[in-house]
């Protein structure tokens, strides 16, 4: 018992490390800055998810655990890494809203989130219960960030730092899905990322740049 | 069996497409896969209209009546646009938009996309269901930038966060299904089967259902291009290589809202009231007066029939949404006819912009006079599509509204204008492009008629007369969705 306890404030500190990196993900300026919060944010889901696995004796977390540092801590970071240093855009670029509005707007939505989990939570039978309204949270402000940048890279890491926050709400409202299911999410993040490879080389192929203001042309006259 | 090659044509036809790369008769192979795919379809078509519903696979695969209406369906406008984008893409090649690399990525994604659709239809886990509808978001991205314009980028990259976003939304509401099925069904793989959730709807907690199913809604939702959600269609249609636009429109829409009525069987068990069904008639009626008030503004022609698409797949939300046998059984033949009439438009529309150059309705002139069937092809898919009698659209929008009259008589007025609004939109942007004046040239290959005048011969017939068997096969799908 005493282990569980000890097990479980490990967990919710790791919980608070998570929504930290995402406040911080929200006030980093530059790009690399952002992949390497995005490889914590990421260790530190697939530490929680293990430590999970390991009180609860829910063996398939540990697979999960090991996919989310395989892909989110290793191979994602490293190749956003390639892909900044290839296309030079490692620059400090100002966000559309500034950056302490955008902290406030990301406590509002914490406290949202927190409200928006407690009637979930007290139904769950998990011991990680918690934990959910922080992966709520993680959700919405990996969602805010995605609003506020221009960038195509920044973009896109604020799309997998949200996907991290619903593995996350996965792993502490139920002890995570499915193992199929995380596999087949795993797989398409991974073609995704993938996509988004060639994708970027076709953009600045066209544009001369990944700022997306180029790409405002399509709207409603 | 059927099943296996079903899934398995398309995913085979992918890989050899990719290897074969881009030889002559790449075309023809893709026509080919396609072709196998639909007689797959229709041998398990037959099959379950004999012997009714089935699980497959240790309960991983089901199949019943609504969805191997869909599946059906689907090969069928697959195979049609595989013969359509023969010619197509070949003229494209020699106005030199496309190179032979490109057609290699075309035709092996078209074959995974269809591959990701079929597979979203059948399986019986929510949870691939989810799985595959991102994989086809993510087969049809590079497909929408194939031409590399600017244009096309910026629409493939809205189309990629836009859907990315929504689908993760649904993926937190998938969440949330497992969360509330694994009290009752116990954690492990058998929580999200459908067939089993389907068995214990009625104890599900249904406050965590309800969140659950907004989250679907609003993710999958997006997807089938529900307004306010739906600022990346009429983007993807206009951008993409019109057999693509021809696949999303018919095909992608349909699976979508395919997903968000499997969730909302589960959830009008759960709860008891009609609030999934009144969510769906809110965002449904909000799409078709939208839409019908855009499309006059339009300027491109594909971007046009594109807000067509959003009208018509509201309606059907909306048709879905009143529930009871009646609205059910027309919203099903709404996506039918929808289906069949939009691609015959896009084909028609294809060869058209080929032959201006250029998709502004404006410079479209006078088809009729030097492609006549071409014109009479655009006119006809125009009139069905506006829902002139006989053709089948009729019948459905006439079974729509006079339900709608029956159970919701406030709506009526709205469905009403949206649907006169966009039809003398439509109609008055069409006629010109049909009968005016032309200085334009032939097209140098002839272009694909049959898939046209199939699919518009299959909307007549059904406007005219619904064979028994099919009647009851829809009545039986209605049934499903409780009806």
């Amino acid at each position: 018992m005493m282990a569980l306890a000890f097990h479980l404030q490990v967990v919710n500190l790791l919980a608070a490390l998570l929504l930290l990196i995402s406040f911080a993900m929200l006030s980093q300026r530059r790009v690399v800055g952002l992949v390497t919060l995005f490889a914590w944010q990421g260790a530190a889901l697939a530490v929680s998810t293990a430590i999970v696995a390991g009180t609860t004796g829910q063996y398939h977390l540990y697979y999960s655990a090991a996919l989310t540092f395989g892909l989110k801590v290793i191979a994602m970071p490293w190749y956003f890494y390639r892909l900044v240093r290839k296309l030079d855009v490692n620059r400090v670029v100002e966000p559309l809203i500034n950056i302490p509005t955008t902290m406030l707007i990301g406590i509002l939505l914490v406290i949202f989130a927190f409200n928006l989990a407690l009637p979930i939570s007290e139904m769950s039978g998990t011991v990680t219960r918690s934990t959910l309204g922080i992966a709520i949270a993680c959700v919405l402000l990996a969602f805010l960030m995605m609003i506020t940048r221009t960038k195509a890279i920044p973009q896109v890491i604020g799309f997998l730092s949200m996907e991290n926050g619903l593995f996350f709400a996965a792993t502490s409202a139920t002890y995570g899905m499915p193992l199929v299911v995380e596999l087949g999410v795993a797989l398409d993040v991974l073609v995704g990322v993938f996509v988004l490879g060639i994708f970027i080389f076709q953009i600045r192929e066209t544009f001369d740049s990944l700022d997306l203001k180029h790409m405002e042309k399509l709207k409603e006259k | 069996m059927e099943l296996f090659w079903l899934l398995g044509i398309p995913l085979a036809g992918g890989v050899f497409l990719a290897l074969w790369g881009c030889r002559r008769n790449a075309p023809e192979i893709n026509a080919l896969f396609s072709f196998l795919t639909l007689a797959v379809a229709s041998l398990l078509t037959a099959r379950i209209v004999e012997s009714g519903p089935m699980v497959v696979g240790d309960g991983w695969f089901f199949i019943d009546s609504f969805n191997v209406f869909l599946v059906a369906l689907t090969a069928l406008v697959a195979f049609t646009t595989a013969l359509f984008s023969r010619p197509y893409m070949r003229i494209e090649q020699e106005h030199g938009r496309l190179n032979a690399a490109r057609l290699r990525l075309y035709h092996a994604s078209y074959q995974i996309f269809i591959g990701a659709m079929l597979l979203a239809l059948t399986t019986n886990n929510m949870g691939i269901l989810w799985v595959a509808m991102e994989a086809a978001t993510l087969a049809t991205v590079l497909l929408v930038s194939l031409y590399r314009t600017p244009a096309s980028l910026e629409a493939a990259w809205k189309y990629f966060i836009l859907c990315g976003v929504g689908i993760a939304l649904a993926l937190f509401g998938t969440i949330l299904l497992y969360f509330a099925a694994e009290k009752v069904l116990g954690p492990g793989g058998t929580a999200l089967l459908w067939t089993h959730l389907n068995g214990v709807k009625a104890q599900l907690e249904p406050t965590v259902l309800s969140l659950a199913f907004v989250f679907l809604l609003v993710g999958y939702g997006t997807k089938v291009g529900l307004a306010p959600l739906h600022s990346w269609l009429p983007d993807a249609h206009a951008e993409g290589p019109t057999p693509v636009s021809a696949v999303l429109s018919g095909l992608l829409l349909n699976v979508a809202l395919y997903a968000v009525m499997r969730s909302k069987v589960l959830v009008d068990g759960a709860l008891g009231t009609d609030m999934a069904g009144s969510l769906m008639m809110g965002f449904g009626l909000l799409s078709v007066v939208l839409a019908a008030f855009l499309i006059k503004r339009q300027t491109d022609v594909k971007r046009m029939f594109a807000y067509s698409s959003i009208e018509h797949m509201g309606l059907i939300t909306f048709a879905f949404g009143m529930g009871g046998a009646v609205a059910n059984f027309a919203g099903l033949l709404h996506m039918t006819m929808h289906s069949l009439t939009k691609s015959a438009i896009f084909f028609a529309v294809g060869h058209a912009t080929q032959k201006a150059g250029t998709q502004l309705m404006d410079d479209i002139r006078g088809l009729i006079r030097t492609n006549p069937t071409l014109g009479w092809g655009l006119m006809l898919g125009t009139i069905a599509i506006l829902g002139v009698p006989p053709f089948g659209v009729f019948a459905s929008e006439f079974l729509i509204i006079t339900t709608a009259m029956h159970e919701h008589p406030w709506a009526t007025p709205f469905l009403l204008l949206a649907l006169g609004v966009a039809f003398a939109a439509i109609f008055g942007k069409v006629q010109p492009m049909v009968f005016g004046e032309t200085g334009l040239p032939r097209l140098p290959h002839q272009p694909a008629q049959t898939p046209v005048f199939l699919h518009l011969g299959l909307v007549l017939m059904l406007g005219l007369f619904i064979p028994p068997y099919l009647a009851a096969w829809y009545r039986q799908a209605a049934h499903l969705l409780g009806g």
